[in-house]
């Protein structure tokens, strides 16, 4: 006796329930039940579940019947002309959709030799265990589990060609790749996802090995000449957006160029791109600082005397204007409507962006590294048949992180790029590396990929043949033109005087607690106060009430709000210990200074 | 005279590391080579000495800090020994330098004066220590209603292997169960309850309540594993209770230890307990493979045990003692520390290092320590 549950619910019994479970399925296949209908025998404790509910994850199978697929070569040549569609096998019940739960009632052989009598389904394709983008990693069964991992993760972060109606659309902080190519060694994935049509990487020709110690921890060196010529150039863009935002009292924003009384206006020449309508015009070269888009707003709280005389002077400015350290050319203008109907104006602002030292590269294998040396095409190795790498990747990147794909694909690429055709790198059924070897050979070149490479300065033969070979690589998005920060002097924060935080506001790298710490360790107490001295002021304290007093800069006169007139001496303390003060005194505390001469 | 110079060394030197360098002097020493190699050590000696000035207690906390980042937060197992296994590592330290009372595995370590050292009845004596509870030699308890009895079924088998007869145990059982009238038969043990008004539920409790009723041993002493080190019979235990255990004639009182600090200091006094944070703390980052210079932890246990009793360095322990209002609140739970400051008035001299880097003041340390003193006019 078995009890039945469907979708969670109790709903009978069953004689048999392994029969039951079996006879359903056949129903599913033929079409009585519904596909998605999902049938499992729990052995442990006898029950059959029948789901139906939405959110499982399935994935599909081939049927086996008596140790035969029942998908056969004459299938597959239908649907290869087309005669024979993907639903039309799962409506035939060839191809079937398992759940977790009736996963574990099926035995799934991985390749059609391996099916004996027993098994139940048959793997569709060894690529079925990996998703989307794992599946562009060539010859990923060679990686380490953990590298294919993190060579997936580096493509999601590749610069390339995103979207063909870029020209047209408003994205946040997006790339684009001038240049990109259809990678060499592909996979079949490429052809599925048609790759051809948002590449996001191009074909490098990659040399292995050290250069001068400037590709140590995983730096690249890069060839000055292979950048003039185009590579890895791209473009940043980032919009601006204003809108004419609607206020209570019938007050409006206004785009419009700020007329010189308006609060807060900035200078003659922050404006000076904007056009009589307030908005910069298309292929203005835009600095920091340069206004985009003129707004002005009215006044945030209104007074008595100014509800009725609502002249221009008292709106504030509210431009949108290039923040600090951003540059750019005005790619185009868009003007339109919001949702709440107000006017709204974007601004796409474009910025081309040449590889420079610091900027990410990456193969698809999670060989990540920066930009460590641009060397000048001249002084760049040479082969023997006069090639000059474009990048040039150290060695030592390789024996810890097992990437033996890496190497397979400077093999792979380069032969395909001699035989001038893609290679199949497909994970577990790529080309085999013996008969790629074979090719390059035919091909006239050495089969282990080995050069003879020559230094670039003085035209010597280096003692050791340089692997060299050609390989997909990618431009990640993170670059040093977004990331860069110093500071010398720059904006403070309003309660605490102390410089602000984070590269967008311009602000100071904090000398934290623990690097406090190392600055007393070392006895060092003068170099520790001036570290410190950025909220450095001088104040008034009344020596008899020990408050601080009030200095009279008109006077010339300093005085105590308690005591009157009173001896009064000035000392130099951290702003923010004066705020300290100020907060005991909201508190109701006295806290009260008692001087003492230094010496 | 090259004793003179030596002598002149001895005076200058701490005992032991006179000694030291006592014993690799040679035979024979000239009078000029004497004054020249006590100079040496001299200025060698003094040149390894603190600088005033220095921040010894922060270098300290780096010193212990920074290699407590690479410990790891496991537990160490005896491996196959026994079920026992030791809190080790960064979770050990921090029990002891916050001066927890509760440790998460308190350890005795028991060494025997001499017969019983070489391993004469090691396992008796191990039993002896061994914490054994009624449930231990009983197996079944059963209530008997009617009478309001609890008979329990002895394992004698047990018994004999623990060394317990009848006797002692219906002795032991009229310390630890109160209220019972204790009758011990041939294998059965029959308990009567005394007060009659108790009803069924009460005499349950009962019965759970002398389940886990002392007979013998150690309190707190839950495992022991006589173990061989270097030639003799050391018992190790998990549980500890130190007083009790030197009280038996067959302990070596001169070596046993516990983990427990707290105890050392209760049984053995405070300059006991500073050492044995020092031992304490140095056994875990030897274990680690680390390299702590043991000075640092000197200076550590020293500020624990300044008071005469041993504090954790917590908010409630060391620096609560702070005498600053401005380092006790730049540490934890500032409002409290500024609220009950003002309730007392109390002054702040800006006397530490803390307090000077809130005001932006130059902190009396190193450089910051030296000042120019001034004749007033």
């Amino acid at each position: 006796m078995s009890d039945v549950y469907l979708s969670g619910k109790f709903v009978g019994v069953v004689e048999d329930g392994e029969a039951f479970t079996s006879s359903l399925r056949e129903e599913r296949r033929r079409g009585v039940l519904s596909e998605n209908v999902n049938i499992a025998f729990d052995q442990s404790s006898g029950e059959v579940n029948i789901e139906a509910a939405k959110g499982r994850l399935r994935r599909p199978l081939i049927v086996v019947r008596d140790g035969r697929p029942l998908l056969t070569p004459d299938h597959v040549d239908k649907l290869g002309r087309n005669e024979l569609k993907w639903s039309d096998l799962v409506k035939q019940g060839i191809i079937e959709y398992l759940d977790a739960a009736e996963e574990e009632n099926a035995l799934v052989a991985f390749f059609e030799e391996e099916l004996s009598p027993e098994h139940t389904h048959l793997e569709l394709t060894p690529l079925s265990m990996f998703g989307m983008v794992t599946s562009l990693v060539p010859y990923a069964n060679f990686n380490s589990a953990q590298k294919v991992n993190t060579g997936s993760k580096n493509q999601k972060q590749a610069i390339g060609f995103y979207a063909s109606n870029y020209p047209i659309r408003i994205d946040m902080d997006v790339n684009l790749l001038h240049n990109p190519h259809m990678p060499v060694v592909k996979s079949v994935m490429h052809d599925i996802s048609e790759y051809e049509k948002h590449p996001a990487g191009q074909n490098l020709v990659v040399a292995v090995m050290s250069y001068k110690g400037y590709n140590m921890e995983d730096a690249i060196i890069i060839n000055r000449g292979s950048i003039d010529r185009g590579m890895g150039r791209g473009s940043y863009y980032r919009p601006m957006i204003s809108e004419e935002l609607r206020y209570s009292g019938g007050l409006v924003d206004e785009v419009c160029i700020p007329a010189k009384d308006v609060k807060g206006f900035k200078s003659e020449k922050d404006y000076r791109f904007l056009e009589e309508d307030g908005i910069i015009y298309p292929e203005a070269q835009v600095k920091e600082g340069d206004v985009v888009i003129g707004k002005t707003s009215p006044p945030r709280f209104l007074s008595s005397m100014e509800q009725y005389s609502l002249s221009a002077e008292t709106r504030r400015e509210s431009s949108a204007a290039m923040k600090h350290g951003e540059e750019g050319i005005v790619d185009f203008v868009l003007i339109t409507e919001s949702n709440e109907g107000n006017k709204l104006v974007q601004v796409k602002i474009r910025d081309q962006r040449i590889p420079e030292v610091g900027d990410k590269f990456s193969s698809r294998h999670g060989q990540k590294g920066v930009v460590g040396l641009i060397v000048p095409e001249a002084d760049m190795p040479f082969t023997a048949s006069g090639i000059t790498p474009d990048l040039i990747f150290s060695p030592h990147s390789i024996p810890t992180r097992m990437t033996m794909a890496h190497l397979i694909e400077l093999i792979a690429g380069k032969t395909g790029a001699l035989a001038g055709r893609p290679v199949d790198g497909t994970v577990f059924d790529s080309e085999p590396e013996e008969m790629i070897r074979k090719e390059l050979l035919s091909l006239g070149f050495r089969d282990n990929g080995l050069e003879t490479v020559y230094n670039g300065e003085t035209g010597e033969a280096f003692k050791v043949g340089i692997f060299v070979g050609d390989m997909y690589y990618l431009r990640l998005k993170h670059m040093v033109a977004n990331k860069i920060h110093s500071r010398a002097r720059g904006p403070i924060q309003l309660l605490t005087r102390q410089p602000t935080e984070g590269r967008a506001k311009e602000g100071g790298l904090r000398l934290g607690e623990m690097e406090k710490d190392t600055f007393v360790a070392h006895g060092a107490a003068m170099l520790l106060k001036e570290r410190f001295d950025s909220d450095r002021t001088i104040v008034p304290v009344c020596e008899s009430c020990g408050m601080i007093a009030i200095y009279d800069e008109f006077k010339r006169r300093s005085s105590c709000q308690v005591c009157g007139e009173s001896v009064i001496s000035f000392i130099e303390v951290s702003y923010a210990f004066k705020l300290i003060l100020d907060e005991f005194k909201s508190l109701c505390l006295y806290p009260q200074l008692k001087l003492r001469t230094k010496y | 005279m090259a004793s003179d110079a030596l002598k002149e060394l001895q005076e200058t030197l701490p005992e032991g590391v006179y000694r030291m360098v006592a014993e690799l002097l040679p035979e024979k020493l000239s009078d000029s080579k004497a004054k020249e190699f006590a100079k040496k050590v001299a200025d060698e000696y003094g040149g390894m000495k603190v600088e005033a000035g220095e921040s010894v207690g922060l270098v300290a906390a780096e010193s212990i800090g920074e290699p407590g980042t690479q410990m790891t937060l496991d537990t160490f197992h005896f491996a196959g020994v026994s079920e026992m296994n030791v809190t080790m590592g960064l979770p050990r330290i921090i029990e002891i330098l916050d001066g927890r009372k509760k440790l998460t595995t308190p350890m005795m370590e028991i060494y025997l004066k001499k017969p019983y050292s070489e391993g004469q009845d090691i396992k008796k004596i191990a039993l002896m220590i061994r914490e054994t509870k009624l449930h231990d030699i009983a197996t079944e308890f059963s209530i008997n209603v009617a009478d309001n009895r609890i008979e329990a079924q002895l394992d004698l088998a047990k018994m004999r292997e623990l060394g317990i007869n009848e006797a002692v145990l219906a002795k032991a059982l009229k310390f630890s169960a109160k209220g019972v009238i204790v009758d011990v038969k041939g294998g059965t043990l029959v308990l009567k309850v005394k007060a009659k008004e108790g009803g069924v539920s009460d005499v349950f409790k009962l019965k759970e309540k002398l389940r886990e009723s002392f007979v013998r041993g150690v309190r707190g002493v839950t495992q022991v594993l006589p173990v061989k080190k270097n030639n003799e019979y050391v018992i190790l235990t998990f549980g500890s209770n130190l007083k009790k255990v030197m009280q038996y004639p067959f302990v070596d009182e001169a070596r046993t230890t516990t983990n427990d600090i707290f105890e050392i200091e209760e049984t053995l006094g405070i300059e006991a307990a500073r050492q044995a944070v020092i031992d304490e703390v140095y056994k875990v980052i030897e274990t680690q493979g680390l390299n702590v210079d043991i000075r640092h932890l000197m200076l550590v246990a020293d500020v624990m045990s300044a008071d005469g009793k041993v504090k954790g360095i917590t908010r409630y322990g060391v620096v609560r003692d702070k005498s600053s209002v401005l380092a006790r609140a730049s540490f934890e739970t500032p409002i409290k520390h500024i609220i009950n400051a003002s309730l007392y008035g109390e002054v702040d001299n800006l006397t530490s290092v803390v307090e000077n880097v809130m005001l932006n003041q130059p902190v009396p340390v190193g450089t910051g320590l030296p000042k120019l003193v001034s004749k007033n006019k």
